[in-house]
């Protein structure tokens, strides 16, 4: 029945394997809405700037870059894919294939991760990271233009910091795969690092557009 | 001795009488509760105290209706301390008309106060009794908390904002005034006096100090400094790039967005350092900011030379 | 019976080494581990305290600087709130009984339990390290533009740690409810666990869903420091009011974090030493639960002087004495459940005593600070300071000290010396009340919180709140001498001392690594206290 080469047993305080498993899973349940709740403290701050300061949340936002952000967003699109293609192939106790997806998923995490550094750079050349060297084209916007980039330093780096550490757990997740940790019976690691790795990518999709488009429509 | 050891403040302003008498309500309805139950508790702890190891109690395990019973009736008992507090707190929170009104600029750590006339003070405001006063009040560095005991009135002082807060003064004498909102090493030495005095000394004392030009006089000299007129005018008619300021204040001002704002303090002070959030409709939004240009002092002149173009 | 608690093998005695303390899963002992740290903290923590009221006794500020004063009170406020109160009783009690309540043999998560406890300390270096590096100044609040911007002290650090403090709190309310939704013993359906549990669960709720949103609010402080990116900063138009929000979003419900677990104590003790079933169980039970999601929509009631509109005063208002209501029903349940009991008067029910009263104090005057004009007038003076020792300290403390008496001989297998015990306890209320009643009056005159200096006139009040403080200081000294002292000398507790119902009092003291020989199972409901009721309840 079992596809691995040693049988697994649940740790000591679970009963059966499918308590660990259900114990798993609502764990990391419980740990997202955490997560929604930590996000949604700067969802709400930009919230009331942007209410505040809507001109020049436009206006700021022009000077993103709306090509690398659509790029990237097809790119965490694209590893979310991957992720759950390494989670199906677990599901089946394939463990060549769970190695080859997650490789695939880091990669694709990288070269997110990549594009943002260089966006960072070029955000830096153009004076708009907030703090003393400070210019925007528009002086009189500029004062809540820097709390736009600041919001923006603020949000972007807290997910790229959460992609960091999805990264990390992800190669965590390939050592163990490699000894052959997984099977059929036995994958919830990699389940619900898949669903963190999904809902770093929701966070994503709502920052895109907040960030990159909301004067795209005139 | 006992001015030495009060237990209880003066009371030396219109609105704190019906504040302590609220508070006397409150202080009856919890006093009769604890004791109440204190007394319960000891009872019972006495009465159905363990005679013998064994004892068992009598067993009994609940009663809706009691539990209705004791929810209804304190739910009952709060709505009246919420409906009292909130009809108090509105009443008061509203400035009669007619208020003398002085401009109140905190930093760390003092309080500047301004009289309309141009008397300047530190760390003591002199007011006349029986005259409400209302205080326009912004901080220049953190927050800060003007608070006046006796008059039992208190607002946050934030920067980059206005407060109002008002009083009005039933009894002549000093009274202490205090920044209740922590505001670094000196905050509580933040503090003064308010000396509340006979109308007519109040005159004298407000003639008799080393008396500035009146606030609104001071914003006239700024305005025109700053090139204000080049599209503002003090005028009612006519047109002028910029919206006229003749009887501006505190009437309803239509937007460019469609919104209409009441022109106050706050939206003056709001067009002056951010030009652009609020356009008047019909007018381009060309105006430079002036933040970094003004003081917070600057700005209460300017709101006070504003003000004064009443017509 | 001495010989039988050394030779039998229990989690204490399993094994032996510095390792086997610091690489623990065992829930019992991380508890333990919690313990001992939390302990150090609350006397720092105490430490600053007995500073500030030395300080306060005469009007001058003339014993230590304004600029010590302010960092006395705050790192006072830091390690209580942060490092002691929140964690006191969850991550203590809770980290010990949970999961012997509902018959598990550990946490779902016994190496994250393990995590959370070295991510406190973590934070506890951190918040220690700014101590030492010369302290903080912000108030434990933080208040924004002047921790942001204008204050001069260790802030980062400072906001670090106790930002890794809550995500301490965070993984240990993870723990508890995933252990409570997915390891009950058989048969123990949720009407059928202790009110401990009920009333850990909602704190849980507290802490996965309000602690997230202060970490957030913290860290952009420590970035507006960092890096300028003046989130909070009123020059670039940001709103240091918005900070508030966020922060009280947490620290309100956070109150409920330190208060609630102290009631399922509370529950449990008197239902113990009364001999009978808590009356109204299913109420207190939703009572808990309604405390915790009601407590999330009051927070605005810290900020009725904030500038914040009139009309969110009165919504704010409205809910906030909504919040009183569960919190009175559990107090009525309480003394009905005295009633026609059995009461005896050991220690954990004198303090259980004490809780009451105090807690009842300070949840009436609590509403005095609901009441919209009243609390125009009292806001940020003593009268706040008073209610919420009356809260932390008279409820939260009090419950801790009475279930760290009740619970002592499960966790060390040995009973504490009963005299000392009530004697101690009279101390606590005595002094308690000395030191904190006098700040209600200083508030109602006008004394304004945060004050290193005061007007002579506040003096008499100030020098009985500071007497008050030095009993309190030896009320609390006094048990942790004879606790520490009965750990080994103290007299073999046996396996329930108190005749107590509850699946923890059914496993032998000290509990074996696994808790039970034997998954028990659950037949019928929580405090089979009653002699018709004592008959199979649990069944081997």
């Amino acid at each position: 029945m079992s596809t691995s080469t040693n049988p697994v047993l649940p740790a000591h305080h679970f009963d059966d394997l499918q308590q660990q498993h259900e114990a798993a899973q609502l764990g990391m349940w419980v740990f997202l809405i955490t997560e929604i709740m930590f996000f949604g403290g700067l969802f709400a701050a930009y919230t009331v700037y942007r209410s505040s300061y809507h001109q020049a949340f436009g206006a700021a936002s022009r000077h993103l870059d709306i090509t690398l952000g659509t790029f990237n967003t097809v790119v965490l699109i694209g590893s979310s894919l991957t992720m759950a293609l390494a989670v199906h192939a677990a599901q089946r106790g394939r463990r060549r294939a769970i190695i080859g997806f997650l490789i695939a998923t880091i990669l694709l995490g990288a070269v997110f991760l990549g594009v943002k550094a260089f966006e960072y750079t070029h955000k830096f050349h153009e004076h708009l990271v907030p703090g003393h060297g400070f210019q925007f084209p528009d002086a009189a916007l500029a004062r809540p233009a820097e709390l736009y980039f600041g919001l923006y330093f603020a949000m972007t780096g807290m997910h790229a910091l959460h992609m960091i550490i999805g990264i990390g757990i992800l190669l965590v997740m390939i050592r163990l795969a490699a000894r052959g940790r997984f099977s059929a019976e036995h994958y919830s690691p990699i389940e619900v690092t898949g669903l963190y790795w999904h809902f770093v990518d929701i966070v994503w999709i709502f920052l895109f557009p907040l960030l990159y488009l909301i004067e795209r429509h005139q | 001795m006992w001015t030495d050891f009060p237990l209880f403040p003066e009371r030396a302003s219109t609105i704190a009488g019906g504040v302590d008498r609220l508070y006397f309500f409150l202080v009856a309805v919890g006093a009769l509760f604890s004791i109440a139950i204190f007394i319960t508790i000891f009872v019972f702890a006495l009465r159905y105290r363990r005679r013998h190891e064994d004892q068992a109690a009598v067993p009994f395990h609940g009663s809706t209706t009691l539990e209705i019973v004791w929810s209804v009736i304190p739910l009952l008992i709060t709505m009246v301390m919420f409906g009292w507090g909130a009809s108090l707190y509105f009443q008061n929170s509203r400035a009669p008309d007619g208020a003398i009104e002085i401009y109140v600029v905190a930093k760390q750590w003092m309080w500047k106060l301004q009289h309309p006339e141009g008397a300047r003070e530190i760390n003591e405001l002199h007011v006349p009794v029986g005259r409400p006063v209302r205080l326009i009040m912004t901080s220049q560095d953190v927050i800060h908390s003007f608070y006046i005991p006796a008059f039992r009135i208190k607002n946050d002082v934030l920067p980059n904002r206005f407060t109002t807060a008002w009083f009005e003064a039933t009894k002549t004498g000093r009274y202490h005034l205090f920044c209740a909102e922590y505001c670094g090493t000196q905050h509580s030495g933040m503090g003064g006096s308010v000396v509340v005095m006979e109308p007519a000394e109040y005159e004298q004392w407000l003639s008799g100090g080393p008396v500035g030009e009146s606030l609104a006089v001071a914003g006239e000299r700024l305005f025109r400094r700053l090139g204000c007129t080049n599209c503002h005018s003090p005028e009612t008619k006519g047109r002028t790039r910029g919206p006229l300021l003749g009887g501006l204040f505190g009437k309803p001002v239509p937007l460019l967005d469609g919104r209409i704002v009441t022109a106050d303090e706050a939206y003056l002070r709001e067009s002056i350092l951010n030009p652009r959030a609020k356009v008047v409709a019909g007018y381009a939004p060309e105006m430079p900011t002036f933040q970094g240009q003004v003081t917070e002092e600057n700005l209460v002149e300017l709101i006070a030379y504003i003000k004064s173009l009443r017509r | 019976m001495e010989a039988s608690l050394e030779r039998r093998e229990h989690y204490l005695n399993v094994s032996y080494g510095i390792k086997s303390w610091l690489l623990t899963t065992d829930h019992k002992r991380i508890a333990l581990l919690y313990l001992a740290t939390i302990t150090l903290f609350f006397f720092v923590g105490g430490a600053f305290a007995v500073l500030m009221r030395l300080e306060l006794i005469t009007p001058k500020g003339d014993l230590v600087s304004a600029e010590t004063y302010n960092k006395l009170f705050t790192m006072h406020g830091v390690m209580m709130i942060f490092f002691f109160l929140s964690p006191s009783v969850p991550a203590t009690l809770g980290n010990f009984l949970v999961p012997m309540m509902i018959g598990a043999r550990d946490l779902a998560f016994p190496r994250i339990n393990l995590l959370s406890w070295y991510v406190f300390i973590f934070g506890g270096v951190l918040g220690l390290g700014a101590a030492a590096m010369g302290g903080v100044d912000t108030g434990w609040t933080f208040y924004t533009p002047y921790s942001s911007t204008y204050s001069n002290s260790a802030v980062v650090l400072t906001a670090v740690g106790a930002f890794f403090a809550g995500f301490s709190s965070i993984l240990t309310g993870l723990n508890f409810i995933v252990t409570i939704h997915k390891m009950r013993a058989p048969g123990l359906q949720w009407f059928r666990l202790p009110l401990f549990i009920w009333a850990h669960y909602a704190t849980s709720l507290i802490m996965i869903l309000g602690t997230p949103v202060v970490a957030i609010a913290i860290v952009l402080v420590a970035l507006e420091r960092l890096f300028r990116i003046g989130i909070f900063d009123p020059n670039l138009g940001g709103d240091p009011v918005l900070f508030q929000h966020l922060f009280w979003f947490y620290s309100h419900p956070a109150v409920y974090i330190m208060i609630l677990p102290a009631m399922g104590v509370i529950s449990e003790i008197v239902a113990c030493f009364s001999r009978r079933r808590v009356f109204g169980y299913r109420f207190v039970a939703f009572a808990s639960l309604s405390i915790a999601v009601i407590g999330f929509l009051v927070w605005g009631h810290h900020m009725f002087v904030s500038g914040q509109s009139i009309y969110a005063g009165m919504v704010f208002s409205f809910l906030s004495f909504l919040v009183a209501v569960p919190s009175a029903v559990k107090v009525f349940n309480w003394m009905a459940t005295m009633y026609k009991g059995a009461i005896s008067y050991h220690t954990p029910m004198l303090y259980a005593f004490g809780f009451l009263g105090l807690f009842t104090v300070g949840g009436l005057t609590g509403l005095f600070l609901a009441t919209l004009a009243v609390d125009v007038h009292v806001h940020d003076t003593y009268f706040i300071v008073a209610h919420f020792h009356y809260i932390m300290v008279g409820g939260t403390v009090m419950a801790y000290m009475g279930g760290i008496h009740f619970w002592w001989p499960k966790i060390t297998g040995r009973l504490y010396p009963e005299a000392w015990g009530r004697f101690s306890a009279l101390i606590v209320f005595l002094g308690f009340n000395l030191t904190f009643f006098p700040q209600f009056l200083l508030g109602y005159l006008g004394m304004p919180r945060r004050y290193h200096a005061y007007p002579e006139e506040f003096q008499v009040l100030n020098v009985m709140s500071s007497a008050g403080a030095s009993i309190l200081g030896i009320g609390y000294l006094i048990p942790m001498i004879y606790l520490i002292w009965s750990m080994r000398y103290g007299k073999p507790a046996g396996d329930n001392p108190w005749r107590a119902t509850g699946l923890e009092w059914q496993t032998s003291s000290p509990p074996p690594t696994e808790n039970f020989e034997e998954t028990p199972l659950v037949t019928a409901p929580p405090y089979a206290y009653a002699k018709e009721e004592e008959e199979a309840t649990v069944v081997h």
